[in-house]
């Protein structure tokens, strides 16, 4: 009976990328994957005839250079496309847009106003500075400030010393920024609208928090994490879609001997004794492993694949009250044309970037209220990209495909589940805001994927489809992600791990919670970790 | 409750600023901006060599560095300034207003005259430096390098004033060396020969106003024109014609920039960090750490930063000083590390050049207190001179001395001299 030194379960990018380390240290591994294809929430699916659907995540920014170089995925196919900024449409028929060059992106502020447009240097200041305090904590595991081992209270050194190295106005600033909404946050910096909707929408992505809402403002430093000491720099398409990172990986794991059994649902951890000895598959087939490591975010993990009796009552319920709550909903559209936007200059390099259409905080805020009610909003927040503008390999030749992000859409509507019909309403909240700015809409539509938290609970496996795993709030951030005292990828079970979003430093494609947890795994079984390059400097 | 339906949005109602925001939408096609100089510039740019200007495509240099550099000092130089930064400040409270916000006290400049200053944050950090123009009892032209717009207006709450941006609505011309005074006498100016140094006056020009101020930025005779922009072109072509004889030249930013150096003068975000801008805190710098202590004035009433920056001085916690070094030899220390008895590290040379005028290696560089305040002997520079792909290192002596590296008497002397 043979058993594997590891079984990762989950093919999304971050069980791949432990997966690659560990089978890297020369450990024998295995990924059971549910569906049929590996990626998760990073794939590209071909779900109408010649047209790819990054039917999940869509942009890569965060994605750490570091496990990139490790796991050598250029070598294995990855390449990123970069955009050049995005923008905002305004009801007036304007809009705002995001330039790259620094003096292009003041002009174009200034159009709205000339004061908003000189504030963005002492806001882009805050911002940065506050990426570089937290970005060296993103590869680094999170100490666990109960205990008195030499390595936690030296991590709890390192957090402290550089929080001590703050200035007072920098410690204050840290504060509010963990705390504050996005909304309050960005009121110290711009009075106008479009420009504070603008930024504003960095802080509610993924999230079941209104611009109103204390906390998120750390969400929009999340989604700057990327662009620090020009270790990534800009947002990018990953060309043939983002299946095309976790393609990278597996290949980067196969390369290195790693197996992956697609098509083999995990229906539970076998556990004995109180130690993990393998998953039972949907089948009842017993895979036998001498650790275990899922890529599930938490609540999966503890309260589906693991019987409650096996865990402590604090943990079980510190598990159930985890937020990870279903925002979000995404269209995904093939379109026989490029959609033509009046507003917008033919030439303008918007049509190549991130579009939206709420153009103030307080519509965002309402579209919040329609999550709170338990409905889909009427007014949604888009975040709407075509990467085929700069990658003709996802769809035939003058063809496009479309990925829209919606956000507010609940994980249960009205307290029930959602319907065919629900969808159905939804999927035109979202078409009726697109056609009202770009005429004829509609008529392009070759073919249309939707996905409410339903729906990406069912096929990706993200417990109320919540894209972050788990909420990105200051209470579950650090070391009490997800669990006080469970914030070092480990669980109650010896030999279960954690290595999905739910663990630090959190969601998006980025990979580090994949790579720490592999630097813990192989802590444990004492096996070096000379193939795990260290984070990069910010100096 | 039942699912809302969706309501268009739309705003229907015309509006004039949407319309002139609309036409204002295809600046993305043009990423470098023109000024209002940029035709002659462009027909004098032979060499193409430009750099950013805050937006604007400016000459490093237009034909040759080191003749342009010769025009500033022995003949006419013309500089167009139009990419700096100019903020118009007008009202009742303009005078109270800006003694409030700037080091310097407002109180004490003359209308008709220009003093340089510069502005703290509330921790005493220096925001910017700049030269503030008394245009009338109520009106002052501020101009710098980097933007203040919403601090300038945040400061304006309870006074009595009006800040407008007005960069691209004024162009600006510098106007420096010997014959420039005699170059704008011939254009016809009359009474500019009354202009002393940081005087200004208005002047008749092409059915417009040009205001003129004996200023500059290069330690020279020189001036500075400020004209409405739709009237840049005839001003130039009028100085240009009136200079022909007495060698006047369009130059770049290279040139400017060595001249700036031998008149020992410091530029943002080059010599030292604005607040604004610096993301690391230990970067940020006060008036007295960065050699505009002299414009501090604790005489006047309170103005920004006041508090901090008396305490800084106090309780000794000032940890920088800025000085002029005189290095030995030739070779130009640009971005050396000095050192403290050829070991110890000091500070840093922000700029460094060969002074043609004073045949001496001259240098600007930011030392740690008490280094260069109270210790200023044994200082050497460490020169990392890039040869044909090889360091040569060199260990260079370098002397703390008084800035202006030169001093020319034909800046200051009234009547200015005809050459």
């Amino acid at each position: 009976m043979k058993a594997w030194d590891a079984i990762v379960i989950g093919g999304g990018h971050n069980g791949l990328v432990n997966a690659c380390y560990l089978q890297r240290a020369g450990l024998n591994v295995l990924v059971v994957e549910k569906n049929d294809w590996v990626g998760g929430a990073a794939t590209s699916r071909e779900l109408t005839p010649g047209f790819l659907y990054s039917n999940c995540s869509y942009v890569c920014s965060l994605f750490r250079p570091e496990i990139m170089r490790d796991l050598e995925l250029p070598r294995f196919g990855l390449q990123v496309i970069s955009y050049e900024g995005g923008a905002v449409f305004t009801r007036d028929g304007d809009y705002l847009a995001n330039y790259r060059d620094h003096d292009a992106h003041r002009r174009e502020f200034a159009r709205f106003s000339r004061r908003d447009a000189e504030a963005y240097d002492r806001y882009s200041r805050d911002v940065t500075r506050q990426c570089r305090f937290i970005q060296p904590l993103l590869m680094r595991t999170a100490p666990d400030p109960t205990s008195f081992k030499p390595r936690d209270l030296g991590e709890l050194l390192y957090l402290g010393r550089k929080f001590a190295g703050l200035s007072a106005e920098e410690m204050a600033l840290t504060l509010r920024f963990w705390t504050m909404s996005i909304s309050d946050f960005l009121d110290e910096y711009f009075e106008t609208d479009v420009i504070k909707a603008n930024f504003a929408l960095s802080g509610i992505i993924g999230t079941a928090l209104g611009p109103m809402s204390p906390g998120t403002a750390y969400v929009l430093l999340h989604h700057y994490m990327g662009e620090v000491d020009g270790s990534v720099g800009a947002w990018g398409y990953a060309r043939g879609g983002m299946g095309a990172v976790t393609k990278a990986l597996a290949a980067s794991f196969k390369a290195s001997g790693g197996t992956i059994r697609t098509g083999a649902e995990v229906d539970r951890v076998l556990i004995r004794n109180g130690k993990a000895k393998g998953v039972v598959l949907a089948g009842g087939e017993e895979v036998y492993g001498k650790l275990v490591v899922s890529n599930a975010d938490v609540k999966r993990t503890f309260l589906k694949l693991v019987e409650e009796k096996e865990l402590p009552d604090t943990y079980l319920r510190r598990v159930r009250n985890f937020k990870i709550r279903g925002s979000s909903g995404k269209v995904n559209i093939a379109l026989d044309s490029l959609p033509e936007f009046p507003a917008l200059p033919k030439d303008s390099p918007v049509y190549r970037a991130d579009m939206h259409f709420t153009d103030s905080i307080e519509r965002m805020e309402r579209a919040y209220d329609d999550w709170k009610a338990g409905r889909w909003s009427a007014d949604p927040f888009l975040d709407m990209v075509i990467p085929t503008t700069l990658d003709p390999t996802m769809a035939p030749p003058g063809k496009h495909f479309m990925s829209c992000f919606v956000q507010y859409a609940p994980p249960k509507i009205d307290g029930r589940d959602w319907t065919d019909a629900d969808r159905d309403g939804f999927t035109e909240s979202v078409i009726a805001q697109i056609a009202e700015y770009s005429p004829g809409f509609r008529d392009r539509i070759v073919h249309m994927e939707v996905r409410t938290p339903r729906e990406i609970e069912a096929e990706v496996g993200l417990t109320e489809g919540n894209i972050f795993q788990g909420e990105l709030t200051f209470d579950q951030l650090l070391f009490n992600r997800p669990v006080p005292g469970y914030a070092q990828y480990r669980s109650p079970i010896g030999g279960l791990y954690m290595c999905g979003s739910s663990t630090h430093p959190g969601g998006g494609v980025m990979g580090a919670p994949g790579r720490n947890a592999a630097a813990e795994i192989l802590r444990d079984l004492a096996k070096p970790t000379l193939h795990m390059s260290q984070a990069h400097d910010v100096i | 409750m039942a699912q809302a339906t969706r309501k268009k949005p739309f705003v229907t109602e015309a509006d004039t600023a949407v319309e002139a925001r609309t036409i204002a939408q295809s600046h993305f096609r043009t990423l470098r901006l023109g000024t209002p100089f940029q035709p002659r510039i462009d027909a004098l740019g032979l060499k193409q060599d430009w750099y950013n200007w805050a937006g604007y495509r400016a000459p490093h240099s237009l034909w040759d560095e080191e003749l342009e550099y010769f025009a500033i000092r022995s003949q006419a130089a013309l500089f167009d300034i139009s990419p700096m930064t100019k903020y118009r400040i007008e009202g009742p409270d303009a005078e109270a207003y800006l003694d409030r916000i700037t080091l310097r006290d407002v109180t004490r400049l003359e209308p008709g005259r220009v003093h340089y200053t510069a502005w703290c944050d509330d921790e005493g950090f220096v925001l910017d430096d700049g030269t503030l123009f008394r245009l009338s009892p109520t009106r002052f032209r501020l101009c710098s390098q980097e933007r203040h717009l919403p601090w300038l207006l945040d400061s304006g709450i309870g006074y009595e004033v009006s800040v407008e941006e007005e960069t691209e609505a004024v162009a600006g011309l510098a106007l420096q060396g010997p014959t420039s005074f005699a170059v704008l006498r011939d254009a016809g100016f009359a009474g500019v020969e009354r202009l002393k140094v940081f005087d200004l006056a208005e002047f008749a020009h092409d059915d417009a106003t040009v205001t003129i101020s004996r200023t500059g930025f290069t330690g020279d005779l020189g001036y500075e024109l400020f004209v409405p922009a739709d009237k840049a072109l005839s001003l130039w072509d009028r100085l240009m014609a009136a200079g022909e004889l007495r060698g006047i030249r369009a130059i770049g930013y290279t040139a400017l920039n060595r001249a700036r150096l031998e008149a020992g003068l410091i530029i943002a975000n080059a010599d030292f960090a604005t607040a604004e801008h610096a993301i690391r805190t230990d970067r940020l710098r006060m008036p007295d750490e960065i050699g505009l202590g002299f414009m501090v004035d604790p005489q006047k009433g309170h103005f920004n930063g006041r508090r901090a920056i008396l305490e800084a001085r106090a309780k000794k916690k000032l940890r920088h000083v800025l000085v002029g070094l005189e290095i030995e030899g030739n070779i130009p220390a640009e971005h050396a590390i000095v050192y403290y008895r050829r070991s110890q590290e000091v500070g840093l040379v922000s700029a460094a050049m060969w002074s043609p005028m004073a045949k001496r290696n001259i240098a600007i560089a930011s030392l740690q207190r008490p280094y260069g305040d109270t210790i200023v002997d044994d200082f050497w520079v460490e020169i990392y001179a890039m040869r044909e792909l090889q360091y040569q290192k060199l260990m260079k002596r370098a002397k703390v001395v008084q800035r202006p590296f030169i001093k020319l008497d034909r800046r200051t002397a009234n009547p200015p001299a005809d050459f």
